[in-house]
């Protein structure tokens, strides 16, 4: 049927890789470089600033006698109560066992929706059946379940994690649906023109272009985990149980110390926030930054 | 009729009698759908390069899927004697959590190739379009141009004889387009491969193929076929390839009129 004949194109192919090589310099561009130093700079005033300025409308509002001063204590002597706190341990060893605590019941809860989103991904049937239910769970608020779990379970570790649990699964399984569901169409087409088939397609196709959403889902996740925690260590408290940061609050509502609810919201937020920081927000970085979904600038 | 690794220097297609692809009274419809595909039949011989040519509607993607095997006729059949096609879209479609290695070594590992043999084999392929430096760079950062050569060096891990190819040069500039033209021709002459290369721009069908195929629109016919006897290297702004690119736009410009004047 063909009837052109081939050259020989040795010559001509050198040619072809100069040309090439050139067009594939100017294309890629030089790389960009940003000063680590000033980025952090830049990054830190802001919040810093907000600090300062939240302090200072407290100490105003004290001096003032807005309230009386077991009610709102100056922030001095909160930084006190805080400082006396961390030296005789209680906070630091209220917020390991609460960590300790939220770190098991977000591995646990890891290992239940991870799967469970997996089906609901895939499965048609499980989709219409529970898909609705765990994406609406995603909104009751977790402390509705403590009182269920301290009937079910009684005052106890179990009641805890079982509140961590209904808080956390929800949103890793949410996390891994939506990661799925925005694979774009043309990866599993690619998929199968490569062979993929079965489970090769999830493990070598679903899953890695699905990791984007669930890493969210898993940053949300641990977010649940530790509000679900705070809620029922609250509430769930008994001598054997050890203190966390929960019980912490509720001991300084019980002596009317607002110094000491005031250093154990502080511990909260230190936690989440250090989990969040140290954690989770390089993780979701580095998985965006390896897909060239994040710009070298931010 | 698969090729294997050693054979990447050297291929060696076993020339069997008959064509690399057979299509036989094909048709397609989806569902209730008017007829998207009438009674194509097309063979592609060993070693050939045919272009597919149409305007919006003759069906050229769904042609491709059939032979792809992504997709089955409504009737008529569509084989591919030689085994599998492997197949390019218009977009790379390189999976961006994987290097430009690993992206072709994917494709060699779904086909159950050893680690060793895997690592070596991307290393030849992406040496082969010409991107051994850019081995550990992700899809991100790649140029347009080079994300479609990685997605070669890939169809070509699949070890097919055939490739067939969904308008894979559309999404570029005309400059990268040229030099991929050239780097196309080039890899099909020394891996002896058959090609099929649906396009709806006539110049690159006429440079590229070595016989166009004119499809009609809606439904997709085989409305005339050209046989191009212009000598390698071509180029696409040379008079020759100007001279059938007239004369087959003149065609296509006459298909196209005839569905103004029915409606």
């Amino acid at each position: 049927m063909s009837s052109a004949r081939m050259s020989n194109t040795t010559v001509r192919d050198d040619d072809l890789a100069s040309l090439e090589a050139g067009l594939d310099a100017l294309e890629a561009g030089p790389e960009e470089r940003k000063d680590r130093g000033r980025r952090l700079l830049s990054a830190a005033w802001p919040p810093v600033v907000a600090i300062a300025l939240l302090l200072g409308i407290w100490e105003l509002a004290y001096r003032a006698g807005v309230k009386p001063t077991y009610a709102l204590p100056s922030p001095a002597d909160v930084g006190l109560q805080l400082v006396d706190q961390l030296r005789d341990g209680t906070l630091l060893e209220a917020m390991g066992v609460s960590l300790s605590r939220g770190g098991l019941g977000f591995l646990v809860a890891l290992a239940i929706g991870t799967p469970l989103g997996l089906l609901i991904a895939r499965v048609r049937p499980v989709r219409r059946g529970i898909g609705p239910l765990v994406s609406g769970l995603q909104s009751l608020p977790s402390v509705a379940w403590v009182p269920a779990a301290i009937i079910f379970f009684g005052i106890g570790n179990t009641a805890i994690y079982a509140v961590v649990l209904l808080g956390a699964v929800p949103s890793i399984a949410n996390g891994m649906v939506s990661g799925i569901d925005q694979v774009p169409p043309l990866y599993s087409r690619v998929g199968r023109v490569l062979g993929a088939r079965g489970w090769d397609t999830a493990r070598f196709v679903l899953l890695p272009a699905a990791l984007p959403g669930y890493v969210g889902g898993l940053r949300q996740g641990w977010a649940f985990s530790w509000r679900s925690l705070m809620a029922a260590e609250l509430i769930v408290k008994s001598p054997e149980l050890g203190t966390g940061l929960g019980q912490l609050l509720e001991e300084g509502r019980f002596l009317q110390d607002m110094s000491l609810v005031f250093a154990g919201i502080l511990g909260i937020l230190v936690v989440g926030i250090a989990v969040e920081l140290l954690l989770f927000a390089p993780l979701e970085r580095r998985v965006l930054r390896r897909r060239g979904l994040l710009l070298a600038t931010r | 009729m698969t090729l294997t690794s050693s054979d990447l220097a050297a291929p060696a297609v076993v020339r069997a009698a008959g064509p690399a692809v057979r299509i036989a009274g094909a048709s397609k419809r989806f569902g209730a759908g008017p007829l998207v595909l009438d009674d194509i039949s097309l063979d592609v011989a060993q070693g050939e390069f045919v272009c597919l040519l149409g305007a919006s509607g003759c069906g050229k993607s769904t042609l491709l899927n059939l032979v792809a095997d992504l997709d089955v006729p409504s009737s008529g059949t569509v084989e591919v004697p030689g085994g599998s096609a492997a197949l390019m879209f218009q977009e790379p479609a390189l999976f961006p959590w994987l290097t430009a290695a690993q992206n072709v070594e994917l494709a060699l590992r779904l086909r159950g190739a050893g680690k060793k043999e895997r690592r070596e084999r991307a290393r030849d392929l992406l040496g082969l379009v010409r991107l051994q430096d850019a081995v550990d760079k992700r899809p991100h950062e790649l140029s347009g141009g080079m994300r479609q050569r990685v997605a070669m060096a890939r169809a070509l891990a699949q070890d097919s004889h055939v490739l067939l190819m969904d308008e894979p040069f559309a999404a570029l500039d005309a400059i990268t387009r040229d030099v991929l033209h050239e780097e196309l021709v080039r890899i099909r002459q020394s891996q002896a491969l058959t090609v099929v290369f649906v396009t709806h721009n006539v110049r690159e069908a006429v440079r590229l193929g070595d016989r166009v195929v004119l499809l009609s629109s809606r439904p997709g016919r085989v409305a005339k076929e050209y046989d191009v006897r212009i000598d390698h290297p071509r180029r696409i702004e040379s008079p020759e390839v100007a001279r059938l690119s007239v004369e087959i736009t003149g065609d296509l410009r006459d298909e196209i009129r005839r569905h103004g004047t029915a409606a």
